[in-house]
């Protein structure tokens, strides 16, 4: 039944390693990005209020499809912007769709982190000030490490979504998971199997993270 | 904390002119960043007007590809919504059902379609449809995107339904049974109606999720959909970056709409009725967000937490 599993020709689980690195890279951009601009809008500079709440507002109601697409025709083809890489490689469309991907789920972050913000009670932030505390101090040392502790299941479900979004860069044909099964059951005749497989390999890699994180998020949760 | 100026102090004239300082400085980078978008694009002739005319002057950009590709859009993203919806609830109370042969199944089902992307289930809709059906070649990539879209959002649904249901006042449910109401009536009569306003903002950011879903399609299975129409408009035009903004801000317009109905819905439904308080916030529900770990979930008086899957 499984005879189609030839992994000389079809490199499984070196598809499976490029989806874990992108959404790893992916995460990690998007972590940055997401609390810079959470930071942004809760920030007192008008400015950096609108900034912030025009960049989540254009990019959450963008398909990641169209961000993904534009990053490599646009960004790479047309305006010569490879990312310090050759142009064509894979390397290219790897680190391009990681861009796409840190810009895109960077703003679910940021909304996950300001509830998060939401969640601390007003007296720590008073208390703080009235300690006379800056604003940059009471949000890097007072509130933000409340607001994370708070929000560890809703950004475990941002990077479930971010795991099962790096599919999305098969568009630009970077060789992961979703286009070695799109390859997969156009050569071989054997369409159940193979989707099985790769259903599989995404519980596989969604399942413990749930699990996990759930966990953690538990533990570490502030008890009021 | 919901106001959060409670974060800093009301700026005296010191923190208002460190503000400004921050302020320009902040602009410096934003039009440093942007003045080097434009040279380089100016560089590569994207900014040229006769790049972008054709979307002001040249009826035939609009009735030849951006219509009929919205047209498709909307199609695939309408035949989604008004299927998944429907199914998503059923399989979302089929959750709460007594019997463990309706729960289990519609468990497995839900838990199932959630934890795959939806590309990998458009892709085998796509092959499944060719070889055992004999649905046409040309009507297929829709078939597919409209399969995958359901069956991944009926089951996100589901979970928005069940933690909606679970999210009232334990009250409701005794209230219905004490004047003698059925399961059935139960459900149909108090528990969803009351649960759809709670899960409003939550369904509708599955909605918008739909809408930008079916891009994929596009860009994967040939369905000529919005974004599709890029490629034909910079064939006939040249004009890439002009084609993707103008894309970009159809697909903003249309989510903002979808986005502000619901809203407008939603007043009105909270204006005709009493609400039980309970609310699920959409702030958090990333689009494939398990909805039971959706904080405020928990504000409902039937407090324990939502039904998270942890």
């Amino acid at each position: 039944m499984f005879d189609f599993l030839d992994l000389d020709r079809y490199d499984l689980f070196g598809a499976f390693w490029t989806t874990v690195q992108l959404t790893v890279f992916s995460a990690i951009g998007s972590l940055i990005l997401g609390t810079l601009l959470a930071a942004m809008r809760v920030s007192p500079v008008p400015v950096m209020r609108a900034f912030g709440t025009a960049y989540v507002h254009i990019f959450r109601n963008t398909p990641l499809t169209l961000i993904i697409v534009a990053c490599s025709q646009l960004l790479a083809l047309t305006l010569g912007m490879t990312m310090w890489a050759d142009v064509g490689t894979d390397t290219m469309g790897f680190r391009l769709a990681v861009l796409g991907f840190v810009v895109y789920t960077s703003t679910f972050v940021c909304e996950a982190v300001r509830s998060g913000i939401n969640t601390v009670p007003v007296g720590q932030a008073e208390a703080a000030r009235a300690l006379g505390l800056s604003f940059a101090q009471v949000l890097t040392m007072i509130v933000l490490p409340q607001a994370f502790r708070s929000v560890v299941a809703p950004l475990a479900n941002v990077l479930i979504a971010l795991t099962k979004n790096t599919t999305v860069a098969a568009a630009i044909g970077v060789s992961e998971a979703a286009l070695l099964m799109r390859d997969m059951i156009e050569q071989e005749a054997q369409l159940v199997p193979i989707a099985t497989l790769f259903a599989f390999g995404f519980i596989v890699l969604t399942l413990p993270t749930g699990l996990l994180l759930g966990r953690l998020s538990k533990r570490v949760a502030v008890k009021r | 904390m919901s106001n959060l100026s409670v974060l800093y102090d009301a700026p005296g004239p010191r923190a208002r002119r460190r503000n400004v300082y921050y302020a320009i400085g902040f602009l410096a980078v934003l039009v440093g960043g942007a003045w080097w978008l434009v040279s380089t694009l100016q560089d590569k002739g994207q900014l040229e007007w006769s790049q972008w005319e054709p979307f002001f002057t040249d009826s035939r950009v609009w009735t030849t590809f951006l219509l009929p590709g919205l047209e498709n859009t909307l199609i695939a993203a309408g035949l989604s919504m008004a299927i998944a919806l429907p199914l998503g609830a059923l399989l979302g109370i089929g959750r709460l059902s007594d019997h463990w042969w309706v729960r289990v199944p519609a468990g497995a089902i839900v838990e199932f379609f959630r934890a795959i992307p939806v590309l990998l289930l458009m892709l085998f809709a796509n092959e499944a449809y060719a070889l055992w059906t004999d649905v046409d070649r040309s009507v297929r990539p829709l078939y597919a995107v409209v399969t995958g879209l359901v069956l991944y959002n009926a089951s996100v649904l589901a979970e928005v339904v069940r933690a909606g249901v679970l999210s009232l006042p334990k009250g409701q449910a005794d209230a219905a049974r004490a004047v003698g109401m059925r399961k059935g009536q139960l459900m149909l009569y108090v528990l969803l109606p009351q649960a759809v306003t709670a899960m409003l903002p939550a369904i509708v950011s599955q909605l918008v999720v739909i809408v930008k879903d079916t891009a994929l399609g596009g860009a994967l299975l040939g369905y000529s959909e919005l974004l599709g129409s890029v490629g034909l408009i910079d064939g006939n035009y040249a004009n890439l970056l002009a084609a993707f903004a103008v894309v970009a801000v159809l697909y903003i317009v249309l989510n903002f709409l979808l986005t502000s109905f619901a809203s407008w819905l939603e007043g009105r439904i909270r204006r005709g009725k009493r609400s039980t308080g309970a609310v699920l916030t959409t702030d958090m529900n990333e689009e494939m967000a398990m909805a039971g770990d959706v904080p405020g979930a928990t504000d409902g008086a039937a407090g324990g937490g939502g039904p998270g899957r942890t």
